[in-house]
């Protein structure tokens, strides 16, 4: 388990960096996209096992990426990160094969357990 | 028409432009305006029409009433000129059929009178004149033969015109009666003689009495000094003189009003005769004249106030049913366009708090991180130098981006209206159940919570959660609102066919009319300090997504009292997004 890859994709680049950052501090090898396409990019290069999504992008939306993530990569496990009140696109992408959501902000040991969560499932 | 229009504006700008004037009052200038114009524009014809009618009723009664007792007047006044011609036209006949000397021979005289006598009645004496006024030869009850008339004024006349006729005198045995005398000239060279008659005045009496006048009225006939010549019903015997009641001297028979001696108000119709010094006059009281016309005009001025009444009220009812529908249907349009001026106030401050807690949200989100890493590199490291300050630092950080995020989500819920979960539910059970949240506060307060709850309300389709959130904001201003030992009171009702009522009311410190108008915009609080200012506009924005209505009356220092309004039936196609 410890050598799997959390890319963790949102269009804040300080608070991605920062939260990847976080990541690696607990323990997990945490990569950065700070936007859809580029989160497509790094995945054909460099697959990870579980994603961590923000659904609200300017550009290619979380929604059009999940969809393009399931098809090319249906093993990773993608966790989504919703706004506040969003409510339903959350629910939009776990019919459309979503690990689970999470509402920003996301508290770390939330983030960590269902990071967690999802590695285990992959077994 | 443009008169009309004149007249209009003209009033318009003594009345005042309601238009100018703001509030209550201006309804009032408004009913007085229409008022005004209406009761002109129907009296004045009104008015004008009974003027009319009463000038026209006025001239014709007037008319049918005077032309016949002028046409009796002057039937009656030829019936006395045919008599007087008559009786002078005997004694012409008696002077040209006799010869001076027959007739100076007073048994021929005798002879001659008898006949007379026989034939027409009236005659009391007839006698002869010689041209230098000396009696010649008399037939008749006294003894008048050799009198010396010469000095006389009448012998004078009778020698200037031919013929005589004198006004009305007591002979000797006190019967009133008239001399009438003829001059005749029988072509001889004998200067011309004077035949002379007395006849008594009965026929005159006659004539008046064939009048057929009304008891109330008077006739009789006076001379050209206004001498009574025939006893008066009004005015005295014959010989009296009163004052007052000779008309001026027409040719035509004429009819005038005046006042007699009496004092009394009198239609005189008289005619001047043109053979004698008599004038015959009928009196008739103006008020039996007019009697009729009394009637008419108490029936006109009658049925006229009653119009005028009925219209004054008909114009006044109208104008004050116009005029609360006007003002209904103002304030009508005026609640609707604030109603909607205020929703699309709410709905626009609601897109700029979503926008602000966005564009907020995301730094917070950075601030949180940072802090976080702060802390886990803190954590990890256990010599780092002032660690458990630093530690506390950043917890007070966190602690501040959460109060942050506590606003934005409340500004993202009151702008975005969160998902909706409707199931059919009794408000009473929700109602109870927020309640329970407070009963420790109230206990402790002592407030005193009283709950009115309809027994048979029906049950709605509505979001459990959402009505608690509502009913828990309001009660929570309620509590605010009230000192210890206050109270709050929970009502609810079922009066409309389409919505249940829910009213919570306090008698606390109230809410001034200002306060009011901001209550249910977002950051808006009076609870300075503690307060965030959106719970009553998430309330609203609630209560309308879920179908209903919030309305608040409030005084200063009396309390205030919500009500909520929720449908029975949810609408298809409501709002339920939550993008």
């Amino acid at each position: 388990m410890d050598d799997w890859t959390v890319l963790l994709v949102d269009d804040e680049k300080e608070f991605a960096s920062t939260l990847a950052e976080r990541l690696n501090l607990r323990g997990l090898r945490c990569e950065t996209a700070y936007s859809g396409e580029e989160a497509i990019e790094a995945m054909a290069k460099n697959p990870a096992q579980v994603v961590v999504l923000d659904l609200m992008m300017p550009g290619m939306s979380g929604l059009a990426v999940l969809e393009v993530l399931r098809q090319r990569h249906p093993d990773a496990r993608i966790i989504l990160l919703t706004g506040m009140g969003s409510v339903s696109d959350g629910v939009k992408g776990m019919k459309m094969g979503a690990f689970d959501y999470l509402m920003k902000p996301v508290e770390i040991d939330s983030l960590m357990q269902t990071i967690r969560e999802a590695m285990q499932k992959q077994k | 028409m443009k008169s009309m229009e004149k007249l209009v504006s003209f009033l318009g700008r003594i009345v005042g432009n309601p238009e100018e004037i703001e509030g209550p009052k201006r309804y009032d200038v408004i009913r007085r305006n229409i008022s005004i114009l209406m009761l002109l524009i129907t009296i004045i014809p009104l008015v004008s029409m009974a003027l009319i009618n009463y000038a026209q009723y006025q001239s014709t009664l007037r008319r049918e009433i005077v032309e016949p007792m002028k046409v009796l007047v002057n039937k009656a006044k030829n019936s006395l000129e045919l008599f007087l011609t008559n009786r002078l036209a005997i004694l012409r006949f008696v002077a040209s059929a006799y010869s001076y000397d027959e007739l100076a021979d007073e048994k021929n005289l005798q002879r001659i009178f008898r006949a007379l006598r026989q034939e027409f009645e009236g005659f009391i004496d007839l006698g002869l004149i010689d041209p230098k006024g000396i009696q010649i030869s008399y037939a008749g009850p006294y003894s008048l033969k050799g009198q010396d008339y010469s000095e006389q004024p009448w012998f004078e006349h009778v020698q200037v015109n031919g013929a005589y006729v004198s006004d009305v005198f007591l002979g000797f045995r006190k019967i009133p009666h008239i001399a009438i005398a003829v001059q005749h000239s029988d072509g001889s060279g004998r200067a011309p003689w004077i035949v002379r008659a007395t006849i008594d005045t009965k026929r005159f009496d006659q004539i008046i009495s064939s009048m057929g006048i009304q008891p109330e009225c008077d006739a009789f006939i006076t001379n050209k000094e206004g001498v009574l010549q025939t006893d008066s019903k009004f005015y005295g015997k014959v010989f009296d003189r009163p004052p007052g009641i000779l008309p001026p001297l027409t040719y035509e028979p004429f009819v005038t009003e005046r006042v007699d001696s009496n004092g009394n108000s009198v239609v005189v119709a008289y005619a001047y005769s043109n053979r004698s010094d008599f004038v015959l006059m009928f009196v008739k009281p103006t008020a039996s004249v007019l009697r009729a016309w009394y009637t008419l005009k108490g029936e006109l001025i009658f049925v006229f106030v009653i119009g005028v009444l009925v219209i004054v009220i008909a114009v006044l009812k109208l104008t004050s049913v116009m005029v609360n529908r006007m003002k209904i249907s103002d304030e009508r349009r005026e609640l609707a366009f604030r109603e909607m001026q205020h929703s699309h106030k709410l709905s626009s401050i609601g897109r700029l708090a979503a926008g602000v807690a966005h564009e907020i949200n995301n730094p917070m989100a950075i601030v949180n991180e940072k802090a976080g890493l702060m802390r886990d590199l803190i954590e990890l490291n256990p010599d780092f130098p002032q660690r458990e300050k630093f530690l506390a630092l950043i917890q007070a950080i966190v602690q501040a981006v959460d109060r942050c995020r506590t606003i934005t989500h409340r500004l993202l819920g009151f702008a975005r209206r969160m998902d909706v979960e409707i199931e059919v539910l009794n408000v009473n059970d929700v109602l109870t159940e927020t309640v329970g949240f407070l009963e420790k506060e109230a206990l402790h307060r002592n407030i005193k919570l009283t709950m009115n709850l309809a027994p048979d309300l029906p049950r709605i389709s509505s979001d459990r959660g959402q009505l608690q959130q509502v009913f828990l904001n309001i009660l929570n201003n309620a509590f605010a609102a009230v000192n210890d030992n206050g109270s709050v009171s929970v009502t609810t009702w079922d009066h409309d066919p389409d919505y249940i009522g829910v009213s919570i009311q306090d008698d606390g410190v109230g809410m001034s009319e200002d306060t009011m108008k901001h209550i249910f915009e977002p950051f808006f609080t009076t609870k300075k300090g503690t307060g965030t200012g959106l719970g009553l506009s998430i309330t609203y924005g609630i209560v309308k997504k879920l179908g209903g209505d919030i309305a608040v009356k409030s005084k200063l220092g009396k309390g205030t009292r919500f009500v909520v309004y929720l449908p029975k039936r949810r609408e298809k196609g409501g709002e339920t997004s939550n993008g």
